[in-house]
């Protein structure tokens, strides 16, 4: 437990003094948020029934934006062969990057949703259910997201691999996410589709982390 | 007891060197020497658990050594080609996942290398003998018995390898091991040599 934690509060010190790298997962989102309404209109109803399917599709593509540096700079510096080597067991390694990638990432994005639901005009009786979607959709995308940092950590173009890789896999996360915000929005019970998220979210919450171990040790040899 | 039993390694199609044999005691040294290319790195991987053999064994205190390589790694400390250091940290931060995980104190390590002044400065601005120095302090303040230097005398001053030196033998005094490869001499005193040949 003592390695979990050190590690945590390695990677979390790490994010203060990258302060640029750390803000820019969540600028992404407000930016990419804000095209919408230029792109597809500012009409009330059109973008308040998208606003579940945008603030989506753009929190999944920033809490990406910063994967590839996750083992990727621990990798070219060497300081991954010092992690493996430190007596912690890889998935106690894995598990704290996940952990410190989603309080990094995933809660200033899930805080963030909030205003800019508001922004996109969401029916407000939708908002419990986005954020209920999002707290365990946004754990999903970092463990998805850490397994397959792990897997293409060493590979030539990481950067490009790994949205290949894992974009495909949180599809599922996607599809249930919205569609709790839909079924609130439009009076249904959101409660299913919830359901379904927490079920994908026990399920990864041992296999990623044990697939990301298994992973750093191959990319060490 | 650290002891290998004909340590074979290939990497890609070719192979690195095979048939390595040696045993190494509390309190030990062994020097691997040879030319670029003949696998001393490879060989300090392997025994730090971090690459597979492909033939032999590797023993510690007469049971294999790399059947739980996480255990394992915790009887290692290893000094790379790299030296592992984040650039945005001060060198006092740099070194506190090592203190944390061994619960030994910073400072002294910092001392020993001659680092004291240099505590508060962002691992960036140190030079490439400096960085090595404060791998070095990581080394020292691990409590690991085993210890694997890839050229630990790279950029350092003749002040330092006599600090080096000094550190070698204090934990060597205190029963630990060391396994070191390098180019040049090391105050190293009756330290055993393996010659790697480029097989």
């Amino acid at each position: 437990m003592t390695g979990f934690h050190a590690i945590l509060s390695r990677e979390l010190r790490l994010s203060v003094r990258h302060g640029a790298d750390t803000l820019a997962a969540l600028l992404f989102f407000l930016l990419i948020v804000s095209l919408f309404p230029f792109a597809i209109g500012p009409a009330p109803e059109t973008l308040g029934r998208m606003a579940p399917g945008i603030i989506w599709v753009s929190a999944l593509l920033s809490a990406f934006l910063s994967l590839d540096r996750l083992f990727g700079a621990d990798f070219e510096d060497g300081s991954l062969d010092q992690l493996l080597l430190s007596g912690v067991p890889g998935i106690g390694i894995a598990a704290a990057k996940t952990l410190a990638h989603w309080i990094v990432t995933g809660v200033p994005l899930l805080l963030a949703a909030v205003p800019l639901a508001v922004m996109l005009r969401m029916p407000m009786e939708a908002m419990p259910a986005l954020l209920a979607g999002l707290l365990p959709g946004s754990a999903l995308l970092s463990l998805f997201g850490t397994a397959g940092a792990a897997i293409v950590v060493g590979a030539r173009r990481a950067g490009m691999l790994l949205p290949l890789l894992v974009l495909p896999l949180v599809t599922p996360v996607l599809i249930f996410g919205v569609a709790a915000a839909d079924a609130a929005a439009t009076g249904q019970s959101p409660r299913p589709h919830l359901l379904l998220l927490a079920a994908l979210l026990a399920a990864a919450l041992p296999l990623c982390p044990l697939a990301a171990s298994v992973a750093l040790r191959g990319a060490s040899e | 007891m650290l002891r290998a039993e004909s340590l074979t390694a290939i990497r890609g199609e070719r192979l690195v060197f095979q048939d390595v044999n040696f045993a190494l005691r509390e309190g030990g040294a062994l020097i691997l020497s040879g030319r670029n290319g003949s696998g001393k790195s490879t060989l300090l991987r392997v025994l730090a658990g971090l690459v597979r053999p492909d033939a032999g064994r590797l023993m510690w205190n007469d049971s294999d050594a790399l059947a739980d390589r996480t255990e394992h790694g915790s009887r290692v400390a290893l000094l790379g080609h790299q030296d592992a250091l984040k650039p945005g940290l001060t060198s006092t931060e740099n070194l506190a996942f090592a203190a944390r995980l061994s619960g030994r104190p910073i400072g002294a390590a910092l001392a020993d290398l001659d680092l004291s002044v240099l505590a508060d400065l962002p691992a960036r601005m140190l030079s490439a003998g400096q960085k090595r120095r404060l791998a070095l302090a990581r080394i020292s303040l691990s409590g690991a018995p085993l210890w694997l230097l890839d050229e630990p005398t790279l950029g350092l001053d003749d002040p330092a390898v006599d600090r080096l030196g000094s550190l070698l033998a204090r934990h060597r005094h205190g029963g630990g091991m060391i396994v070191t490869a390098t180019h040049l001499t090391l105050p190293l005193p009756d330290a055993e040599t393996l010659r790697l040949s480029a097989a």
